[in-house]
């Protein structure tokens, strides 16, 4: 499903100097698995995420979703298989603010193949417990609400992939296991592996699987 | 629906800067089709304006003066001809064959502004002031010669509240310096005409010829002759043999020609009006790009979102682009509501200054491409914006680098 090879990426350091964020040699997710990937701030895991989804280009090195090459592709292509193949959690949940719930969502599908599925995007929020909430704005939900929208819009397009980027921090110990579970049981009923980074040990202690960046990003180890 | 879903929720977030660029434009929309339209009805209906004529005869001077006297009851007359030279029109056995109707007018007297000229019935017994409409009386009948009555004209009538049965003093000069001491009697009021005619005092030739207080020599003298011909080329004859070097006389034919040249000496102030309703248009297309750009960075989130969840570059750049052209648009159509109001403003106030009645809704071209170029120019300046959309960083502005 998912598979990394010698993925790299530096960035300019405000003196010039560059600095190597990302370097992973190996890495691989199979199709349906979930995995926690213990990291801390800082340590490129966002970057490395961002690379899978194709938001950032890679210096060099292979990222293959589903047996396309994410990183043999123009970004055009790169929004095209991102929008039809992966779902992504933000940690800020990124919602737009002037949409409905339910806009939030359909947005989210209406770039992928399938386009815009009102209906499914119903059932979706429904699933997550947003029934009734379908024409609220985010900001008149509360924060575990908003994670909830955020869940439904990243699996809307029935992605194969759902990559979530500290998808807790901003919730309190017991929403964040609700929302945690709900993450989890939802990718798993729509069939999508999960790419699940965090740094908060009891969250990751959910997972049946864990690894350490430190141990995938070779750059860290350069770092230290 | 994902283009129409993001500008719509786009509008709506930046409600009151659509609203006030959406009326800057809607003035400029207004504005530009109120001078477009208003000169284009201007020049074909004074061009079409002749009350019947198709010439007139006068002292000798200008044309234009001569025809924006008779006809239009504007301007000053340039002189008065001798009764003689009506009869040698009337007895000149080549201009009688080709005259259908001569009728003599005087003119000099007015009434709180509202002028006084004299002619004689058949006017409004014989002539067709359009093809197949003669003058007919909302109420009352056709003066009598040799009477002091009056025939009011259906805006005059109006405007001074007269019906049959109204007196007046006329008064002298056409700013009225004093009371004539003759009464009138309204006997006739005219049905509109949606022409000069309709904004004048018609009283019997000789009434005005032999007004108390006028020159004495006034009783032998017309201001003008208005006059119908038979045939066109009849015109062509006339205009060579009167107008000739030397002459006392002034033949205007064609009227349409001859106030065609109105507009083309005043053609610089039409010039003038239209840069500026162009520049008002480039001002408010200017708005569209200054309130979209000036957003830009509270935007930039949203599309960095848009484009995290798939949306491509042409898509973000569109759906600005689009929105620019929404405004526009918006602005061009509520543009309509001011032409409405600036042009009935403009139609009234030439109507009371001329009689004639400009039909600004009747259909034009600008009114269809001059809201389009103009939601086309709002888009353009939506470009700018679109260019600072479509290069958003999606990473660095989606979310803190970990």
């Amino acid at each position: 499903m998912l598979d990394v090879v010698q993925l790299r990426k530096t960035f300019v350091a405000p003196d010039g100097e560059r600095v190597e964020i990302v370097n992973v040699p190996a890495f691989t997710l199979g199709a349906g698995a979930q995995l926690g990937l213990r990291g801390e701030s800082g340590s490129g895991k966002t970057t490395f995420l961002h690379l899978i989804a194709g938001i950032l280009a890679a210096d060099s090195g292979t990222v293959n979703v589903d047996g396309e090459t994410m990183t043999a592709l123009g970004e055009a292509e790169r929004d095209r298989l991102r929008a039809a193949k992966i779902g992504y959690i933000f940690q800020s949940f990124n919602l737009l603010q002037g949409y409905t719930v339910i806009e939030n969502v359909v947005l989210g599908m209406s770039f992928g193949p399938r386009g815009a599925d009102r209906g499914h995007a119903r059932e979706l929020l429904e699933r997550v417990g947003l029934g009734t909430r379908l024409h609220h704005f985010p900001r008149q939900l509360s924060t575990g609400q908003q994670q909830r929208v955020a869940v439904a819009r990243a699996l809307a397009n029935r992605p194969r992939l759902v990559l979530a980027d500290e998808p807790t921090g901003n919730l309190d110990r017991k929403h964040a296991h609700d929302s945690l579970r709900l993450i989890r049981e939802v990718c798993r009923e729509n069939g999508a592996a999960l790419l699940l980074v965090s740094h908060d040990e009891s969250v990751l202690r959910e997972f049946e699987q864990v690894q350490d960046f430190a141990q995938i990003n070779a750059a860290l180890r350069g770092q230290s | 629906m994902t283009l129409p879903l993001i500008i719509y929720r786009s509008l709506r977030q930046h409600a009151l800067s659509t609203l006030v660029t959406a009326g800057s434009i809607a003035l400029a929309a207004g504005l530009l089709l109120t001078v477009w339209v208003v000169k284009t009805q201007s020049q074909a209906v004074f061009a079409a304006t002749n009350s019947g004529f198709d010439a007139v005869l006068g002292a000798r001077g200008s044309k234009l003066q001569l025809v924006l006297n008779s006809i239009f009851h504007v301007e000053t007359s340039p002189g008065n001809i001798s009764a003689a030279d009506f009869e040698m029109l009337r007895r000149n056995p080549m201009f009688a064959g080709a005259i259908k109707h001569a009728l003599p007018i005087a003119v000099g007297d007015s009434y709180h502004g509202w002028r006084i000229v004299g002619t004689v019935e058949t006017l409004f017994d014989e002539i067709e002031y359009a093809p197949g409409r003669r003058y007919a009386f909302a109420s009352g009948r056709n003066f009598k010669l040799g009477t002091e009555e009056a025939v009011v004209g259906a805006y005059a009538a109006r405007q001074l509240g007269w019906k049959v049965g109204s007196t007046f003093h006329p008064q002298h000069g056409v700013g009225g310096d004093h009371d004539h001491e003759e009464l009138y009697t309204v006997v006739g009021v005219l049905e509109p005409t949606n022409s000069p005619v309709d904004r004048v005092i018609w009283i019997p030739l000789e009434g005005l010829q032999t007004m108390s207080g006028h020159n004495p020599l006034a009783k032998t003298e017309i201001s003008a002759v208005l006059i119908q011909l038979r045939a066109s080329t009849a015109g062509l004859m006339m205009n060579n043999v009167l107008n000739q070097s030397g002459g006392k006389l002034t033949f205007a034919y064609p009227i349409g020609t001859i106030v065609a040249e109105l507009f083309n000496k005043i053609g610089w102030v039409d010039r003038v009006l239209t840069l500026v309703a162009w520049l008002v248009a480039a001002v408010a297309a200017g708005s569209v790009l200054v309130s979209i750009y000036n957003s830009m960075s509270a935007r930039q989130r949203d599309i960095a979102i848009l484009r995290a969840l798939g949306a491509r570059r042409r898509t973000v750049f569109g759906a600005v682009l689009g929105e620019a052209a929404v405004i526009g648009a918006l602005g061009a159509a509520a543009g309509f509501a001011v032409f409405a109001i600036l042009a009935a403003v403009v139609a009234s106030i030439v109507r009371a200054q001329t009689g004639v009645v400009l039909e600004p809704w009747q259909w034009h071209p600008v009114l269809a491409w001059g809201p389009a170029a103009l939601a086309g120019l709002c888009a353009l300046g939506g470009l700018v914006p679109a260019l600072k959309a479509y290069r958003v960083p999606v990473a660095e502005t989606i979310a803190p680098v970990s």
